[in-house]
């Protein structure tokens, strides 16, 4: 604890995390949204945005916590499990088994559909992930005895 | 001839994960495991599997090195054994 | 003992080796990990769901519900990771530092 929060405080570490951070989080989102493309997807691309949060908390230490509040990686975490459970059940509510993209909205071109279920899905699973591996970061950092 | 890479990246692996084993000083064994997990990732992309390469990358090298750095700044440096 | 253990790692490592022999060649077409399901998956994933890159199909379409328990067991770590370590500091100094002070109902001025 004490060794992450009198950080070693330097200009060069400062100005070099603010202008790597965001390139990493274009990064991460161009993982999660071109799984269907490339490799990747939800996982790595969430993992990818835990790890520039991760940077923020190691480089900033206290002054992270106003950009990315310690509430926020739990609430996210929990709001993209939840929106993924409600995306399986679209297609049950027509008739379909659970996550069968195919059957959620009826009348449309399943193979869309599942085009756009598997992006959703791959959304969902990013934000899980960023969020889970946030919260477990924050955790084992102020949960730890002094 | 990637036949032969597979055998060199499988060779340099055991002799990272023996380092990593044996070496004292537990954050030179926390960077040679970091190093183990991109080479881990390039034996990946290399059998074809691009995605488990990505994932390996992120997560081996990026994300268990800073989780194991966190908990060894409570802790000391030197091993035990 | 150190001894002893090396020499175990060498033998099961020597057993691994030997047993690998067996293995089929990478990218066989007759071994039985391309024989089954996956000429179903190679041949339609893009018919299917318009999705270029195969393993993202059968990882969020066809075995979607595999990737959901996934995602389902990733919150539970990172909840359960909260809740173990969160309670233990409350109870070493006794002060309100948590996130969620709800959670402990013996903790001073949570919810009962």
């Amino acid at each position: 604890m004490k060794s992450l929060t009198s950080h070693y405080d330097s200009l060069f570490l400062h100005v070099v995390t603010k202008a790597i951070v965001p390139l990493i989080q274009i990064f991460a989102l161009y993982v999660i949204t071109h799984g269907h493309y490339s490799p990747g997807g939800g996982f790595q691309g969430g993992v990818m945005m835990a790890a520039s949060i991760l940077l923020l908390r190691i480089t900033l230490g206290e002054a992270s916590y106003r950009r990315f509040p310690r509430e926020a990686g739990l609430a996210i975490a929990g709001v993209a499990t939840l929106l993924f459970c409600l995306l399986g059940f679209a297609s049950v509510v027509f008739g379909g088994n659970f996550l069968e993209y195919g059957m959620a909205v009826p009348g449309a071109d399943p193979v869309r559909l599942r085009y756009w279920g598997i992006f959703w899905a791959e959304v969902f699973i990013g934000f899980l992930v960023w969020g889970a591996l946030v919260a477990i970061y924050d955790a084992l950092v102020t949960g730890g005895v002094e | 001839m990637i036949g032969q890479l597979d055998f060199w990246l499988m060779l340099v692996l055991l002799l990272f994960a023996l380092i990593a084993l044996e070496v004292r000083d537990l954050l030179a064994a926390v960077g040679v495991l970091t190093g183990y997990s991109f080479l881990m990732a390039l034996l990946f992309a290399e059998l074809g599997a691009p995605d488990v390469a990505l994932t390996e990358a992120a997560l081996g090298a990026g994300l268990t090195g800073v989780f194991f750095l966190v908990a060894l700044s409570f802790f000391d440096r030197e091993s035990e054994d | 003992m150190r001894f002893a253990s090396i020499l175990l790692l060498a033998a099961v490592g020597g057993f691994l080796l030997w047993g690998s022999g067996d293995l089929p060649q990478r990218g066989d077409p007759e071994s039985p990990a391309s024989t089954g399901i996956s000429t179903y998956y190679i041949q339609n994933a893009y018919h299917d769901s318009d999705t270029p890159n195969m393993v993202t199909a059968v990882l969020a379409d066809y075995r979607g519900f595999d990737t959901f328990g996934e995602a389902v067991v990733v919150t539970a770590a990172a909840l359960s990771c909260l809740v173990i370590l969160l309670r233990r500091r409350r109870r070493e100094d006794g002060s309100e530092t948590g996130v969620f002070p709800d959670l402990d109902g013996d903790a001073p001025g949570g919810a009962a």
